[in-house]
């Protein structure tokens, strides 16, 4: 079973800190007069334009083994399949903001504005990340709402954790996301651009624990993950 | 304060709304173009620039002043070409083949332009043929490739051969970048330079055509 989910523009607002943070501004700065005009201005045009919309569908365990299993690419090791020794309930999901914030970036880029262009680009790309995190507290429906009976659904996806974003084809083969608009190219890269993709692992939050110690998170840029895990870091 | 200092200050306190207005100045006090552009644009930005590498200042007041320098620099460039005054080295940029993703490539254009470089933008999703045509076409002599995500970046190496095949190596260097993208990647596949950020790419650019590209 599959369920569309769709949410206003302003429920996917990413805060304010997670935007800088994209743009590097540090949190602690007191923000000049100017960053924080564009910061506004950035949301602004993101509330007008944005259709942040997903698919998400429910997968057994022997389903998901097959589709994580994608094209044979995967790192030898990778932490999904003990996370999924303890899951309860799995769900595959694709989720975007849409195609028009893109294209407003390009525009912004084209007509001489490159810092409001860059500033809308981080809005859009927390505000995707979001969505995973408004997936993941769907109350749970025979669809693949994940996050049942207090426990905590968090996503993975291809690209990160050893799993090889070459498994995106086995991913979108199964869930299809076409209905929200989104689609694949030849080189696993969803359009429109501002979207993610992965399987939500429901269960208790210990199961989403794990020593960052593989070779692959050494060149992981995602620091979330490693302060989630820091208490289990071997380093 | 000359009218030069002004230009330049400008950009650094990212009063970009003002330098369109003092480029014109200059012009009207009859400062040289090449001036203008050495002196009032290119000397703001290589100030804004070290700023940020020292992360005294962020990328939203690099891309404000990046703004103002661009104002400044529609209105000198018919007047440097008239000139025929030569920029510091042309490069053709853009995201390889299979690859939408391109504000990473956007930045890097927007810090080698400040840098008073010729940036051709091919845009995105761009196959490794057009690359090494439009280098050859217009006589750049630097390709920068940007990529996202690691299925698109055998493409630079196909740059990189094509750049080989046509006899072009040594003349024509090949720099590569964006998050997937390491130095021993770029050794690996034969590019000449690794960019880790735009700033970076700026420093991996000079180096290049300061070596005989
Ligand atoms: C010519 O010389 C040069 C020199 C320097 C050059 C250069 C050329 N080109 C770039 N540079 C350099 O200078 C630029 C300016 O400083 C920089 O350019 P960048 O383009 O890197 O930087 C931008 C200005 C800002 N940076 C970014 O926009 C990317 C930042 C990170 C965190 C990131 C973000 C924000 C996003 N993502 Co995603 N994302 C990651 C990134 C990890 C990271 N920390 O880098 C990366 C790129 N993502 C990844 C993945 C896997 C994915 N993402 C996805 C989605 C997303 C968001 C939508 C949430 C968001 C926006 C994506 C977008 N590009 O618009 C998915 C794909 C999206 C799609 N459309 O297909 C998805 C596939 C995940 C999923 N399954 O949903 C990883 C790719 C790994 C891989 N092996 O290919 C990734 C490296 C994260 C990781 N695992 O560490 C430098 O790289």
């Amino acid at each position: 079973m599959r369920q569309r989910v769709g949410w206003t523009a302003e429920e996917s607002l990413p805060g304010r800190g997670e935007v800088l943070r994209l743009q590097g501004v540090p949190a602690q700065l007191d923000l000049p007069p100017r960053i924080g005009a564009l910061l506004e201005a950035a949301l602004a045009a993101y509330r007008e334009i944005a259709e942040p919309r997903a698919l998400i569908g429910g997968i057994s365990r022997e389903e998901f083994r097959e589709v994580h299993r994608g094209e044979g690419r995967n790192a030898p090791e990778t932490p999904l399949e003990t996370v999924l020794a303890g899951a309860e309930r799995l769900a595959l999901f694709v989720a975007t903001v849409g195609g028009a914030v893109t294209t407003r970036i390009h525009d912004l880029f084209g007509s001489n504005e490159p810092a409001l262009a860059a500033m809308l680009d981080s809005v859009a790309s927390a505000a995707a990340d979001r969505l995973t995190v408004l997936l993941g507290a769907l109350p749970p429906g025979p669809e693949g709402g994940a996050g049942a009976n207090g426990a905590r659904a968090l996503a993975y996806s291809p690209g990160y954790c050893g799993w090889h974003v070459s498994g995106q084809r086995a991913l979108f083969a199964f869930l299809d996301p076409g209905e929200i608009g989104v689609t694949l190219n030849p080189s696993c890269l969803m359009e429109p651009l501002k979207s993610v993709s992965g399987v939500l692992v429901a269960g208790p939050s210990g199961i989403h624990r794990f020593a960052p110690a593989y070779p692959f998170c050494r060149e992981c840029r995602d620091q979330p993950c490693r302060a989630r895990n820091a208490a289990f870091s071997t380093s | 304060m000359d009218i030069l200092k002004e230009i330049a200050a400008s950009l650094e306190r990212g009063e970009d709304d003002r330098v369109a207005g003092l480029v014109r100045q200059a012009l009207e006090e009859r400062c040289a173009p090449l001036d203008i552009l050495n002196r009032g644009l290119i000397a703001g930005m290589d100030v804004v620039g070290e700023q940020f590498r020292k992360r005294e200042i962020f990328l939203p007041d690099v891309l404000i002043a990046a703004r103002g320098m661009y104002a400044g620099l529609d209105l000198l460039k018919p007047l440097l070409a008239q000139e025929g005054v030569p920029s510091a080295g042309r490069i053709v940029l853009g995201s390889v083949r299979g690859d939408l993703h391109d504000i990473g490539k956007n930045l890097v254009a927007i810090m080698l332009k400040g840098a008073g470089f010729d940036v051709l933008d091919l845009g995105a999703d761009v196959p490794a043929q057009r690359f090494v045509d439009a280098a050859q076409e217009h006589g750049a002599t630097v390709i920068g490739l940007s990529a996202l995500l690691t299925t698109t970046m055998p493409v630079m190496k196909e740059v990189v051969e094509l750049v080989r095949a046509r006899g072009l190596a040594g003349r024509v260097k090949v720099i590569v970048g964006g998050a997937p993208v390491s130095e021993a990647w770029a050794r690996e596949i034969g590019a000449d330079a690794h960019g880790y950020d735009a700033a970076n790419a700026v420093e991996r650019v000079r180096a290049l055509v300061a070596a005989g590209a």
